[in-house]
């Protein structure tokens, strides 16, 4: 077992567990977006930061990926965090201002709006790859992807055209966390997803 | 022209069929064809063993490849440190302008392609603008377009002498 | 030993021992006489750029046709970038070191008879000194070769970097002949680790360190381990690397087998970017001719060591010099960084351990393992032993690639070697460590230029640029301007970055627009925390840095902006006004012929007038004024 603590409350974990696992484990709260237990996280969304504090120093490490180690101190709502929180949260209000599930999540936290201009009032996705790591990792047909990079990253199949490499499985739009994939299925398979889903996971 | 321009599959032949050479196979496609075609890049992908959304996501990711034809010229304008700070913006607007076509793209006649480039390592000789292979150096908007009209001249004779282009 | 021919023919030679290796070396130099002159053509990127080939043709031809007797026939060398671009094409003489700048094709056959037939030069080929304003004769003496120390570039100019002979009798792979046949691989780490050699490809991390973690770990993964050479250079506005890359090619490489052997790795790459079509090209070539020599491939001199090397051109992605990144592009994926708490040394290639260094710092290694650690360590400052490369650009009379010991100030090499700003005023700031790094304003031109003195005011090493601003260079605009740049090079992958680097650029948009408040300048600082501490990888925690040096030391150009809508810099198109002075206006023309929006008017020797609210600021009336009559305000 591996000891430390998180918040000033003391935890052990498995070795090889997460920050994030551990927490979720004593029920402490920590937001994620592109985190899901069937798949390899991939520290996109950053959400999940939290602080370790090792005297007067202190640094910011994504919890879903960072390994327990033995006595490290760690803090899941300091100064430094909430403010990566927040200003996620209010990027994210203004870059997918379409999702339901986002809005709902960043009021828990208490961001219920954003100063920043709205570019796409009708985008949902913010590209966190979920969907694709289990095409990936769990269907094992990667008949999606992210593409492109930077600003102009977005999911989708191969030349932006339907691809008869998905079986319409539903997986990805199942672990989707603001509802995108959705609507981005219709250009994955040519067909609406609402006919594919009742095959989820 | 009458030089026979090597197949698909002699190109991808050059490598092994592994993953780790389809950078390698995608460079040497797009320096022969000029971009990387739907069909092409199906090629590649079979031939390398990686599903055909890394090849896409590998040729959108990175800046040198093209899912399109390209200019009979490529004008690389540069906007590294050294020549932002001498007026590589302003080379952009102005050929942008003069050529009627936004960095990244290709004018309606297939023969120019602008685009961007973040330094070529010629700083001391900010703002350059790479035209096809030629580095221009210490460019202004007036010499580019001197320079492009020597190249329009050059074509001309060419279909005359050849009679086609 | 291998066949000892009489015409030197490097294709006869395999070399299979340190001694052999002397031998072909001593065999070269008795070949050459050192007095018989040498003409030395420029053929670096840059030069070549200015036309240098045709140079070099020309005095070909204008040789053969002086009808000189074979015997006293002066040899024509082309070799790697001497450094001073700016005035290419460069022509040296040697021995002597005569200094031909901006040199012609139609200067060749008077430079052949005049100088070489009959020892005068030509005086319009002359460098004259823009500082002083003397005209100077031999490349030592001026002033921006005179004042530097160049010891990783010391072959650059003087060897041609596609022959590996030349290479051979400058002392090349001694090292590493020394290495194989009397160290062990602990004893080659040991020195690098005595060194004091830190990473020069931006964080500075102490080489020997990272070295020893790979042999760690190796203890408990095994092998096979790899040797990477960073090469990707994409820091925009500096080109130590390439130049090193295309200028002395060997030592890289054999810089690169010795970290090999000190390893144990059997394999190694280098990554170099695509932009670099001649370093790639020098690279090859050099690697075919180590292998044809037995200095690379199976069985190195001999040793029973084996190795060899692959290039990966780079695609174009500027994240991709990040180091997980160019791991995941070798492995033929988007690069991606890696999400990992976990170090390259351990986990690095194929996830393997892999030690990544820079151009730069391999090219260090051969001079370490020659001439021992102690040697080494007398250049530069305890904390920051030996020497940095830098490209020195922007605003700054001499502009190019200069050499120092580490811990000089700033202020040697801007107004020693780089001859200050053109006009004589002082330098507004020196932007070091590119995208990622600072700026050092005017009042700190005493700052010592080492790792940690930039680190501690605000700025940072970075891989060796340095771009001199003055007055007419905008702190707001220099700001969008990197934030721009990592904007369209984010990898995309996390928030922080994608999204919060376009908010930043957006916020200092509106300032360049005279908008916004002191309020959005305090989010701009908010934010800026936010990205650092939530970014996945360097290219996003060190993004804000520009902006927040600039801040630090010129917070007042901020405020001009926001609160008085000006740009004091005159940069920012939409706070400026473009106006003729008609006491200077002689009436020409050219600007209102060349104006793209038509709206320069005014008759033929009569002052033009620019209808301002058609002006759409591009600045090409004041490009093209002779009488600078064009005003900003
Ligand atoms: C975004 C980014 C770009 C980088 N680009 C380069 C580069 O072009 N060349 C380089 O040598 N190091 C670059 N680095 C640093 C490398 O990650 C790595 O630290 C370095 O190559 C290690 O070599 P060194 O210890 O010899 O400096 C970059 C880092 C980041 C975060
Ligand atoms: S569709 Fe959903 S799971 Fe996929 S990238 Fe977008 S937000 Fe993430
Ligand atoms: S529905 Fe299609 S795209 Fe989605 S996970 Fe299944 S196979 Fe992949
Ligand atoms: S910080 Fe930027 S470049 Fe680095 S992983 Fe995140 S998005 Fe990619
Ligand atoms: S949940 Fe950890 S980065 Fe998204
Ligand atoms: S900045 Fe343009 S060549 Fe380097
Ligand atoms: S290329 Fe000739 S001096 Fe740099």
């Amino acid at each position: 077992m591996i000891d430390f603590t998180i918040n000033n409350q003391k935890v052990s974990a498995q070795p090889g567990w997460t920050v994030l696992e551990t927490a979720r484990y004593y029920g402490i709260d920590i937001p994620t977006l592109c985190y899901h237990e069937s798949v390899k996280p991939s520290g996109a969304c950053r959400l999940c930061m939290v602080e370790l504090k090792e005297g007067d120093w202190s640094k910011l490490v994504a919890s879903c990926i960072y390994p327990v180690q033995e006595g490290i101190d760690v803090h899941t709502e300091t100064e430094r965090v909430n403010n990566v929180r927040r200003w996620i949260f209010e990027m994210l209000l203004a870059t997918c201002p379409a999702s339901e599930e986002i809005r709902e999540m960043a009021a828990r936290y208490g961001v219920v709006s954003t100063q920043m201009p709205v570019h796409d009032p009708d985008q949902n996705c913010m590209v966190c790859g979920l969907c694709a790591r289990v095409c990936e990792e769990v269907v094992g047909l990667s008949a999606i992807a992210v593409m492109d990079r930077g600003v102009h990253k977005k999911i989708g199949s191969p030349f932006l055209r339907p691809t008869d490499v998905c079986v319409a499985c539903g997986c990805c739009v199942s672990v989707c966390p603001t509802g995108a994939m959705q609507s981005i299925f219709d250009t994955v398979r040519g067909k609406p997803a609402m006919e594919m889903t009742q095959l989820a996971v | 022209m009458s030089q026979s321009v090597e197949t698909l599959d002699e190109i991808v032949e050059r490598y092994p069929g592994q993953p780790e050479y389809l950078i390698f196979m995608l460079q040497d496609i797009q320096s022969t064809y000029g971009y990387i075609s739907e069909d092409s890049m199906k090629v590649v992908c079979d031939y390398s063993g990686v599903p055909l959304t890394q090849g896409y996501s590998v040729a959108t990711f990175y800046q040198s490849f093209r899912l399109d034809p390209r200019g009979e010229h490529e004008v690389r304008v540069c906007l590294g440190t050294a020549c932002h700070l001498k007026g590589g913006q302003r080379i952009v607007e102005e050929v942008e302008r003069r050529l009627n076509v936004a960095a990244g793209g290709t004018t309606e006649d297939l023969r120019y392609t602008l685009s961007t480039v973040n330094c070529v390592g010629a700083c001391a000789l900010a703002p350059v603008v790479v035209v096809d292979e030629e580095y221009l150096s210490n460019m202004t908007a007036k010499k580019l377009e001197k320079h492009l009209k020597t190249l329009d001249y050059d074509l001309e004779n060419e279909t005359k002498e050849h009679g086609h282009v | 030993m291998s066949n000892v021919s009489e015409a030197l023919k490097i294709e006869d030679w395999r070399l299979t021992s340190a001694e052999d290796l002397k031998a072909l070396q001593k065999q070269i130099l008795s070949g050459r006489d050192p007095n018989r002159p040498e003409i030395v053509v420029c053929h670096g990127t840059g030069c070549l750029a200015n036309g240098s080939e045709k140079v070099s043709d020309a005095l070909r031809t204008a040789l053969a046709d002086a009808g000189i007797e074979a015997k006293v026939m002066p040899g024509i060398k082309t070799t790697g970038c001497q450094g001073f671009c700016s005035r290419g094409p460069l022509v040296l003489i040697r021995p002597g070191g005569l200094f031909y700048q901006r040199v012609k094709p139609k200067d060749a056959t008077e430079i052949i008879e005049k100088t070489l037939l009959k020892g005068e030069p030509v005086k319009r080929l002359l460098y004259k000194d823009p500082a002083s304003g003397d005209t100077i004769l031999n490349e030592q003496d001026i002033p921006f070769y005179k004042l530097q120390e160049r010891v990783v570039l010391h072959n650059i100019g003087k060897i041609d970097p596609t022959d590996i002979a030349d290479t051979i009798a400058a002392g090349g792979y001694q090292a590493l002949a020394k290495a194989l046949a009397g160290m062990t691989a602990e004893q080659v780490v040991e020195h690098i680790e005595q060194s004091g050699l830190r990473g020069r490809g931006g964080a500075g991390f102490p080489t020997g360190r990272k070295w020893r973690s790979a042999l760690k770990a190796i203890e408990t993964k095994g092998r096979p381990v790899y040797v990477v050479v960073n090469g990707d250079e994409g820091d925009p506005g500096a080109f130590m690397d390439r130049t090193i890359m295309e200028g002395d090619p060997h030592a890289v490489l054999e810089g690169l087998i010795l970290g090999a052997y000190a390893l144990g790795a059997e394999k190694g790459y280098m990554y170099v970017r695509a932009e670099y079509p001649l370093a790639i090209k020098h690279l090859e070539v050099a690697m075919v001719q180590a292998r044809e020599l037995g200095l690379l491939g199976e069985n190195i001199l001999n040793s029973g060591f084996s190795f060899d090397v692959r290039i990966n051109r780079g695609a174009g992605a500027f994240v991709c010099g990040e180091s997980t990144a160019l791991f995941t592009s070798i492995e033929g994926k988007p690069g991606n960084p890696r999400p990992k708490y976990v170090r390259s040394v351990e986990e690095g290639l194929w996830g393997r351990p892999t030690i990544l260094n820079n151009v730069e710092t391999w090219a260090n290694i051969p001079l370490i393992i020659g001439k021992g650690p102690d040697w080494y360590k007398k250049l530069g400052v305890p904390h920051s032993t030996g020497t940095k490369v830098f490209s020195l650009v922007g605003k700054v009379n001499n502009v190019g690639l200069v050499e120092v010991p580490m811990g000089v100030p700033v202020s040697a090499i801007v107004e020693d070697i780089g001859g200050g700003v053109p006009g004589g005023q002082p330098f507004k700031a020196v932007q070091t460590g590119g995208p990622s790094g600072g700026c050092i304003p005017y009042s700190l031109k005493d700052t010592a230029v080492d790792f940690d003195s930039l680190t501690k005011a605000g700025s940072m090493m970075g891989s060796g640029a340095m771009i001199v601003m003055d007055e007419g260079d905008c702190v707001v605009d220099v700001g969008r301007y990197f934030l721009r740049f990592l904007e369209e090079e984010s990898c995309g992958k996390c928030l922080p970055c994608r999204l919060g680097l376009s908010r930043m650029r957006e916020i200092l948009d509106n300032f360049s627009r005279g908008r916004g408040s002191e309020q959005d300048i305090e989010d701009l600082i908010s934010l800026a925390q936010a990205v650092q501490d939530g970014a996945l990888c360097a290219l996003g925690s060190s993004a804000p840095n520009p902006v927040l040096t600039t801040l630090r030391y010129f917070k007042d150009e901020y405020l001009a902006h926001v609160n008085n809508q000006t740009c004091p810099a005159g940069v920012c198109k939409e706070l400026i006004t473009y106006t003729i002075d008609p006491g200077l206006c002689t009436g020409c023309t050219s600007c209102a012929r060349q104006c793209p929006n038509n709206c320069i008017s005014g008759r033929k020797k009569e002052p033009h007038t620019i209808d301002t609210d058609q002006c759409i600021r591009c600045g090409i009336c004041r490009e093209t004024c002779k009488f600078d009559a064009v005003r900003v305000s």
